[in-house]
């Protein structure tokens, strides 16, 4: 994957002289210091950091910690005081004030902690901002807008004002503000903290899901460890205006890289993190109805496995059948539906291994993963679920 | 020693005598252009408002209060209105009301482009804000005084006492509500890359309307209170009735001029206050 976007030694100094404090932070003053004997703000210290085209590119870290001061440096709304960004090969921090305002309606767009919301326009309106700013002609960029507001999931609300949407709808206003411009970038700065817990687990997954088929370059600011988790491709840890680690989600659980990082991933409770789709089995071996038991247990045998879910013609998951009940049916010439049992459990693919613990626990079988429409995608052994919670 | 010594004296008055007179003379040409453009503009508010049939503007004002407020209130107004005409102070009344929305049109022409000028500069905004605080303690009868020097007696000094004196409330509150569009939502049209203009013009200004609003209903009830005073210099209309009357002691005429003055005053401020109203945006 090619590098989107690149920083390079970006420094944001908040107060009245911030160029002249420069030399005091090369000078290995900190942050504290700075602002205790010249009133300046140390924002964002030195940071360089990679972001690939298509990833989701989390930067994570307490309040304070520079995250929301950084993002607004992608796209310039704060200014770097030092420091060179690259997008696309471009230093984007030379451009003057018209390329600079082309680039932002080109490239970038922005969803806000708090909305951001224009209250005075519809929600059709909101949308079309981005492209009234580029000066698309009206037809041509409501029925854009319209189009986004579908992808987001608010058919139907195009002409409401603001304050009868919820605010899980207004964010989703918000994205689709952004997403209509169709930017290359997508800079997302706590966009799920004001709201309530289940509208933002709800959200985050609609955000995996739209990525999938999107694949935007998304910088997502978080301060919920578990969400960085979740969404990212790729995780920046920030304390103090400083970036002090960069990975996976697995190279920071498993190579936490300071005390500090080690002591914010331990809040992380895994199980919240991971889902069904990231622990489960592709299914090799099912048994279809029309083979009859003497396949199954042919399968079964051949993996060394003591059960099978038996699925029909359009893999819809029917039963499950052990090898010992197999076997005896054969003797008793029973057919594959008098053996089956019912008495499974199933799982959708984007559940949380919270919620398959107990699952797992009560029976005595695999857990099945189907999709929607009942399909077999995946099965999940019950040790898999106890050994991903270690 | 208890008084104060006469040695000590400052003659700030002269000076500024002398200044007022410079600009009279040599800037009489700047002077004469306001004064024909103000009353252009205040002969033509007044023979509109004079051409339009009285039962007309009755019911115009009976539809627009049932618009903004309910029929109650329109039916209640137009009633009142129906009043002043029936004190034989029709005419009075329609030159009261080309003088205060002429004042009114100027102060709006001149007092939201220095309150976005201001709220964009925080320097200007000190520089400007104890200018506001002065004109709105100064007692309104100085405003007499420049009035006349400029522009001699009539309704043109009359028009620009009124504007001095009614500007403030419609200044300070544009520079309030533009200042006040939360950071987020500017950001949110930067971001998009808005050009300055489009951002004043898309976004903070339809952000700061109800607020604007609020500053126009001041701004005319301020014109409204200046009615009798500035009659003192020469504008015709309800106020020379006042005027009269107190001369007089003329009790009967000085009431039903003094009750008609309230009548407008009342329904100017609930039909502007409700129109501001329609411009809140429910959070």
């Amino acid at each position: 994957m090619s590098i989107k976007l690149k920083a390079k030694n970006i420094t944001k100094i908040f107060g009245k002289k911030p160029k002249k404090i420069i030399k005091k932070l090369d000078e290995g003053l900190s942050k504290d210091e700075i602002l205790k004997e010249t009133n300046h703000t140390v924002g964002v210290n030195n940071v360089s950091l990679e972001v690939k085209e298509g990833e989701t590119f989390v930067i994570m870290g307490l309040s304070g910690s520079g995250k929301s001061t950084l993002i607004r440096c992608f796209n310039l709304l704060h200014e770097p005081t030092k420091g060179e960004l690259y997008v696309d090969g471009e230093n984007i921090v030379k451009y003057d004030k018209k390329k600079l305002r082309e680039f932002r309606q080109k490239k970038m767009a922005m969803v806000f902690q708090h909305f951001g919301l224009f209250n005075h326009r519809s929600v059709l309106e909101n949308v079309e901002y981005g492209l009234e700013i580029k000066k698309i002609d009206k037809n041509k960029r409501q029925d854009i807008a319209k189009e986004t507001i579908k992808t987001v999931g608010l058919k139907g609300w195009e002409n409401q004002m603001l304050h009868q949407l919820s605010g899980g709808m207004q964010q989703r206003v918000g994205l689709a503000r952004a997403l209509a411009n169709d930017p290359d970038i997508l800079l997302m700065d706590e966009p799920f903290s004001a709201l309530d817990p289940l509208i933002r687990r709800e959200m985050q997954l609609e955000l995996i899901d739209l990525q999938a088929k999107l694949k935007k370059t998304i910088i997502f600011i978080t301060h919920d460890v578990n969400e960085a988790f979740k969404l990212g491709d790729r995780v920046a840890v920030m304390k103090d205006g400083e970036v002090v680690q960069v990975g996976t989600p697995d190279d920071i659980l498993s190579k936490p890289a300071t005390k500090y990082i080690e002591d914010f991933v331990q809040d992380i409770d895994r199980s919240k993190v991971f889902q069904a789709k990231h622990i489960m089995n592709k299914p090799r071996d099912v048994a279809f109805i029309k083979n009859g038991l003497k396949v199954a247990v042919k399968e079964m045998k051949a993996d060394g496995r003591s059960s099978i879910f038996v699925v029909d013609g359009n893999r819809i998951v029917k039963g499950i059948v052990t090898i010992d009940e197999a076997i005896e049916g054969i003797k008793e010439n029973k057919t594959i539906k008098e053996v089956i049992d019912n008495d499974f459990n199933k799982a959708n693919p984007e559940d949380y291994i919270q919620d398959l613990i107990y699952k797992a626990v009560k029976s005595k079988y695999p857990i099945a993963v189907t999709n929607e429409e009942g399909k077999l995608i995946g099965t999940i052994l019950r040790s898999t679920v106890l050994s991903a919670l270690a | 020693m208890r008084e104060f010594p006469e040695a000590i004296r400052i003659k700030l008055g002269i000076y500024v005598e002398i200044f007022i007179e410079w600009l009279r003379e040599d800037f009489s040409g700047f002077f004469d252009a306001i004064k024909s453009g103000i009353l252009w503009f205040l002969m033509n508010v007044q023979d509109i408002l004079l051409f339009i049939p009285w039962w007309l503007i009755i019911v115009g004002v009976v539809l627009l209060a049932t618009k903004v407020r309910n029929v109650k209130s329109g039916v209640f107004y137009g009633f009142l209105i129906f009043l002043i005409g029936a004190f034989g102070l029709w005419e009075m009344m329609i030159l009261t009301l080309a003088v205060v929305l002429t004042s009114v049109v100027i102060s709006l022409l001149v007092g939201i482009p220095i309150g976005i000028v201001m709220a964009y500069s925080d320097r200007l905004e000190v520089i400007i804000k104890p200018l506001l605080d002065a004109m709105q303690t100064m007692p309104s009868f100085v405003y007499l005084i420049p009035a006349i020097m400029f522009f001699d007696l009539g309704t043109v000094p009359a028009v620009f006492a009124t504007t001095i004196y009614s500007v403030p409330p419609v200044i300070r509150l544009t520079n309030l509500a533009i200042r006040r569009v939360p950071k987020e939502v500017l950001e949110a049209a930067k971001s998009f890359g808005s050009s300055p203009m489009q951002t004043l013009v898309k976004v903070e200004l339809p952000q700061a309307m109800p607020t604007i609003m609020a500053g126009i209903n001041q701004t005319t009830m301020m014109a409204m209170a200046m009615v009798v005073i500035s009659s003192m210099i020469g504008a015709k209309g309800l106020g020379i009735n006042v005027l009269t009357a107190i001369n007089r002691i003329d009790i009967a005429m000085g009431f039903e001029a003094g009750v008609s003055i309230v009548i407008l005053a009342i329904i100017i401020d609930r039909i502007t206050q409700s129109a501001a109203d329609k411009f809140k945006y429910p959070e």
